[in-house]
Parts: structure tokens; sequence; C-alpha cells
């Protein structure tokens, strides 16, 4: 017998999802970058549609224009973050047991590290470097 | 009551039951396909995000860097994965949408649920002819 006169009920309270804890948190964040993920799709496709066939001065030329390169960088953050979360869900509910925290270890290194290659990549298109 | 109780092993010639529903027993529903399609789809964007990110660090790092990964794209198999990351977006983006509907609450009924499911395929490969009828019509023009 555990040597306590807590009962179950007062052990959990205050641990559940719905008082601020990782589950709130993640369901509301998936949500919302969901939803500025539809605005930057939106930025996505009109990008496309610029640069088909363009060159790497025209790249460059499109980034100068700030607002382009602010969307771009929106667009990196909104995307990374949520590509976190959803594959996050994945690993949490196929991994097998031994391989489950090193898939979020990578999961995270790798979203982390593609959001700062691309924001350095728009910032140095951005300055037409 | 008591003769028709069953009893662990009692009738063998009966299959085992399955112990919950799995994907394997169900006649397959336009909702559940989607169901599944939305999370494949998502695994397919977040490695899709890779042709994108190739093709941002390229551009940052120079001319021939830039060049090879715009020929990659522009061969047949590059535009066959930009056509397919393309549809792969657009459903999961779709399917996001769908899912707010049903995050309010609202759209559960059976034929709501699967005129959004349908709405969600069609929707999908219609944004996604209409994008690249206009980005191969500008790839024309230039």
């Amino acid at each position: 017998m555990p040597k306590t006169y807590r009962t179950d009920l007062k052990k959990v309270r205050g641990l559940g999802s719905a008082m601020g804890g990782p589950g709130t948190d993640h369901f509301w964040m998936q949500r919302l970058t969901a939803v500025s993920n539809i605005f930057a799709a939106g930025f996505l496709v009109y990008a496309g549609l610029m640069l088909v066939g363009a060159s790497r001065t025209g790249v460059q030329l499109f980034f100068s224009n700030p607002l382009h390169a602010v969307l771009g960088l929106l667009l990196i953050i909104s995307v990374t973050f949520h590509m976190k979360l959803g594959m996050q869900v994945i690993a949490e509910e196929y991994a097998p047991h031994w391989l489950k925290v090193p898939c979020l270890f990578l999961n995270s290194f790798w979203t982390f590290s593609v959001a700062v290659a691309c924001t350095l990549a728009i910032i140095k298109l951005y300055l037409g470097m | 009551m008591a003769e028709a109780k069953p009893t662990a092993g009692a009738r063998p010639s009966m299959a085992p039951k399955p112990m919950s529903p799995h994907l394997s027993i169900f006649r397959p529903y336009v909702n559940m396909v989607l169901s599944i399609m939305h999370r494949i789809t998502g695994v397919v964007n977040y490695w899709g995000s890779l042709l994108l990110t190739a093709w941002l660090i390229s551009a940052a790092m120079g001319e021939q860097p830039f060049n090879a990964v715009s020929a990659f794209i522009g061969s047949p198999l590059g535009l066959i994965i930009l056509v397919g990351f393309t549809w792969s977006v657009m459903h999961h983006m779709l399917g996001g949408i769908r899912h707010f509907i049903w995050d309010t609450g609202h759209g559960f009924s059976l034929p709501t649920v699967r005129a959004l499911s349908w709405a969600t395929l069609f929707g999908s490969v219609t944004l996604t002819g209409m994008i690249w009828f206009a980005a191969l019509s500008l790839w024309g023009n230039r």
C-alpha cells in the first residue's frame, strides 16, 4: 500500500489537458498554424506563379520586395511549426516504443533546421546577396 | 439462458472475433478514406517541403546550384513530383477546412459528411488543375 492519504482524484486534479497543459497547447497551435497555412498556401501559389521559369536574379528581385520577404518568412514559420506538430502525432501513434523518443527528437531537429535554413535563404535573397 | 452461455473454445468452428473495429473489416466509406488520406497527404507535404527548401537554399547559394535545382524541377520527374505536391497541399488544406467545420460542431449529419468529403476530393483536383493551367500558360509565355 502506498503511504499516502491523498486520493487518486486529488493527485490528478490540475494535471489534465484542459488546465493549459500540453494537450490543449498542441491542439490549439495545430489549429492556429492550420489557419495561417491557408494564407501561406495562397502566397505559395502566388509566388510559384510569379516565379515560373524565373532566373536566380528574378527570384532575388521577387524577394527584394519586403512584402514578399515578410510573407515568405511567415510561411516558413507557420508551415514548419505545423509540420512539427503533425509529424509528432504520427511518431507518437505509430513509432515502436524504443524509436518514439528518437523520432520525436529528430522531428524537432529537422523541422527547426528547415525553418532556420529557409529563413536565412529568404533574408539573403531579400538583401540581394 | 443457462445452456446458451458461451465459454472460451466452446465453438471452435467460429473464427476469432475482432477485438475492436479495424480498418480491414470496414467497407471503405468516402469520409474514412479521406481521413486516411489527410494523414498521408500531411506526410507527403512534410517531405515535399524538401523541394521548396532545396529551391530556396539553392537560390540563396548562387547561380549554379539554383540552375541545377531549377533544371530538376523542370524535368519530367520534377514536374510530376511538383504536380503531386500541389495536389497534396490543396487536398490537405481543404481537408483541414473540413475539419474546421467539424471543430465547430457542425456538419455531422451523414449526407453532409459525405458531401463535404466528396467536395474535398473534387475541390483539390480542381484547384490543382487551375493552378497548373495558370502555371503552364505562364511558362509558355516566357
